[in-house]
């Protein structure tokens, strides 16, 4: 399989998300260049400025701070169209010289994650693994923004539906 | 169970994330359906879903309304047979069907003289969208990290060359 795929030369490397388990998410990319140069993009400000907001999303990097070493802390600023600024901020847990670098995101107070990024080499090509460990199913769900408001609002819903005896036929 | 409802507010919520642009065009230019923090889209989501939940729950809070959406459910109809089914006057369903409209709970659409109603359609399930909308979001990030990625090859290349000098 491995073999085909090299054959084949993706025009574009693929994304692939994947629901490790109830308290972790992987989202998993290949670069067509060695992990010290994908290390050098995650690890220098004014490098991560340059892709962490896509431009198609509408957002903009207000500032973006991040003192990539052991205890180093970091603070991301977004603006959306006319909302209020966030910031995403959290400290660098583990710091590994093009291979794997840890944070915590500490905006979600406890139900905060700890990302997971390393960089594996393949043949001069960089394996990149993102790791989003939440400390529970609840921070998980929570966590999952669209969802977690969702979810809960629907069932809500789900509840009135069915109180209300709507078999919608559609299920 | 009403996953169609829930697709339909999760293609709203795709929609008002993806920046200018509603449902309509968001079928035509699929918008990022941004997670582009768990946290930032949690307000944006809040924000949003308390307003579209308000039309919903508007919606469903009248019994008529309900049993067109219990109606509907079952088989498309125009609003002459709805009308009917519900002893109502063709004005008064118009209004129901209106409110239901605007909540998203369902579509109508206008052939020749008669205007047939259904529920919104069924998409995608909520897991799958939101997963999809998680890797769009990657996606999007990772293309624009390509890019850097080459810039800074090309650099180092050059830099090697004149180091070599």
């Amino acid at each position: 399989m491995d073999a085909r795929r090299e054959s084949e030369i993706p025009v574009k490397n693929l994304t692939t998300v994947e629901q490790k388990s109830d308290r972790e998410l992987v989202v998993t990319r290949t670069f067509n260049g060695p992990p010290r140069i994908v290390f050098e993009a995650w690890t220098k400000p004014e490098l991560i400025k340059r892709w962490w907001v896509p431009k198609s999303m509408g957002m903009s990097l207000v500032s973006c701070e991040a003192d990539v070493r052991v205890g180093g802390k970091y603070r991301f600023v977004f603006v959306h169209g006319a909302s209020e600024p966030m910031a995403f901020y959290g400290r660098y847990l583990e710091v590994i010289p093009d291979s794997r670098i840890v944070w915590t995101n500490e905006e979600g107070g406890e139900n905060g994650a700890v990302t997971t990024v390393t960089f594996e080499e393949k043949a001069g090509k960089t394996l990149l693994v993102v790791r989003d460990l939440y400390p529970s199913k609840e921070a998980l769900d929570a966590g999952r923004g669209a969802e977690a408001a969702t979810f809960e609002t629907f069932e809500q819903l789900d509840e009135l539906l069915v109180a209300l005896g709507a078999s919608m036929g559609r299920s | 169970m009403a996953p169609w409802l829930k697709d339909e507010i999760c293609l709203e919520m795709r929609s008002i994330l993806g920046g200018e642009g509603g449902r309509k065009r968001s079928a035509a230019r699929p918008p990022l359906a941004c997670r582009q923090s768990v946290r930032y889209i949690l307000n944006r989501m809040v924000q949003y879903l308390s307003g579209r939940l308000d039309a919903s729950f508007a919606a469903l809070a009248d019994a008529t309304r309900r049993g067109v959406l219990e109606q509907l459910g079952r088989v498309d109809a125009s609003i002459t047979d709805l009308a009917e089914k519900f002893h109502m006057t063709l004005t008064g369903m118009k209004k129901h069907v209106g409110v239901l409209e605007q909540a998203g709970l369902v579509t109508t659409e206008k052939v020749g003289r008669v205007r047939t109603c259904k529920l919104g359609p069924r998409r995608l399930e909520d897991e799958t969208a939101w997963m999809e909308s998680y890797r769009e979001l990657w996606d999007a990030r990772f293309d624009e990290l390509d890019k850097v990625v080459e810039e800074l090859k090309r650099k180092e290349k050059v830099n090697g060359r004149k180091k070599r000098k």
